[in-house]
């Protein structure tokens, strides 16, 4: 799932101070999800905002909304009256949610209310670890299930790197070191050949570059 | 001297188990204690949402107490470590908010601690009385505090 975290209250109230009737427009799925922008966190930051508003003598009514996903348009149109309503939206949706509620409400400024983190889990109560870089090629089948683009520090394909101090990686010592993870998986897996063969330089073209890119289904397409 | 007669709000979440039994044990042993406080019982401070503590600010409260069972002694094992992680987070927002995070506050008290119960809310009201009200509640509240405080007693009677 997508995981996000809430942006500061000061940074929240500057980014929508100019308006006199705010939306505060929540997401029922992913950001539900990883506590960031669900029903309960839009009540916290609506609360946050109308408080905040009110000290700073800003005059700011705060209305609270929220709907199954923001990355789908069957949903978004359930905000409509909401929207209509309002001088302007704060999404707690992801980035993507964010953009495509923008693009349905074309004449309501909508602002992101999270900083959209990652693509990862929820390792344990209240702890969310990155475990996906959207990276477009995936490698995992070659290092038993172990992301080494998203956990390796250093995004080695061919390590360690041999920094790592008791299974620890050497950038980040609160996190383990991913090539210490591939390495004992493979061996559980009977699979430690797989190290013996060189990776060659992964193509970057599938991921951050040239711009959006686009899945397209043509057999799906009508 | 301005808030001279200002008299607290201050909503107390008192557990079951332990503090709302010591304010209960406070009457019997006829404790004095500030009648600002209104308590509302609640089954464990872990039911409480961290949503909870900002409405009550944002409504008019003038202070907030969260009074839980000793650390290791919840009924339910861990309620109020609970409690206490979202009292932490409630405060670090009304920081960024800026607003007086000493509105809010967490204490332990067991089911015997009439006495401490009482040092704790009289603390608590003397700490928001200095802090003067609630900013937010100077336009809103029609604050009738003689009134106020006694029909509060009068509950506060009928309680213990």
């Amino acid at each position: 799932m997508i995981v996000a975290e809430r942006k500061k209250i000061p940074e929240l109230l500057d980014i929508v101070k100019e308006h006199k009737k705010l939306l505060v427009l929540g997401c029922g799925t992913c950001m539900t999800v990883c506590l960031a922008g669900g029903e309960r966190e839009v009540g916290i930051i609506s609360s946050a905002l109308r408080i905040a508003s009110r000290l700073q003598g800003i005059d700011l009514t705060v209305e609270e909304l929220t709907i199954e996903r923001q990355c789908d348009n069957v949903f978004i149109e359930q905000a409509a009256d909401a929207v209509e309503r309002s001088d302007a939206v704060l999404s707690l949706g992801c980035g993507a949610g964010v953009q495509a509620v923008a693009e349905r409400y074309r004449n309501k400024p909508v602002y992101a209310g999270l900083n959209t983190t990652f693509i990862g889990i929820l390792e344990e109560q209240g702890l969310w670890t990155e475990k996906c870089a959207a990276c477009g090629a995936c490698v995992l089948h070659e290092y038993g299930g172990i992301c080494p683009v998203t956990r390796c520090a250093k995004r080695m394909l061919n390590g360690p790197c041999g920094g790592s101090r008791e299974d620890r990686c050497e950038v980040r010592p609160d996190v383990p070191c991913a090539w210490q993870l591939i390495y004992a998986r493979l061996k559980d897996i009977g699979q430690l050949d797989r190290l013996r063969r060189v990776a060659p330089p992964k193509n970057w073209g599938h991921s951050l570059d040239g711009g959006q890119r686009l899945v397209v289904r043509p057999d799906h397409r009508i | 001297m301005e808030n001279s007669e200002f008299q607290p709000r201050v909503l107390a979440f008192c557990c079951h188990y332990c503090a709302y039994a010591a304010a209960d044990l406070a009457g019997t042993m006829r404790i004095q204690y500030p009648p600002n406080v209104r308590i509302i019982r609640t089954p464990c401070t872990g039911r409480l949402e961290t949503e909870f503590f900002l409405k009550a600010l944002e409504t008019g409260a003038d202070g907030v107490l969260v009074a839980g069972c000793l650390e290791g002694g919840c009924h339910y094992t861990s309620g109020n470590l609970y409690a206490r992680r979202r009292v932490e987070y409630i405060r670090e927002m009304l920081a960024e908010m800026g607003f007086e995070k000493e509105r809010l506050r967490m204490v332990n008290v067991s089911a015997a601690g009439g006495r401490l119960l009482a040092d704790h809310v009289t603390n608590m009201v003397e700490t928001v009385r200095k802090l003067g009200p609630n900013p937010l509640a100077h336009n809103g509240r029609k604050d009738n505090a003689k009134s106020e405080t006694v029909n509060h007693k009068s509950e506060m009677e009928t309680a213990s």
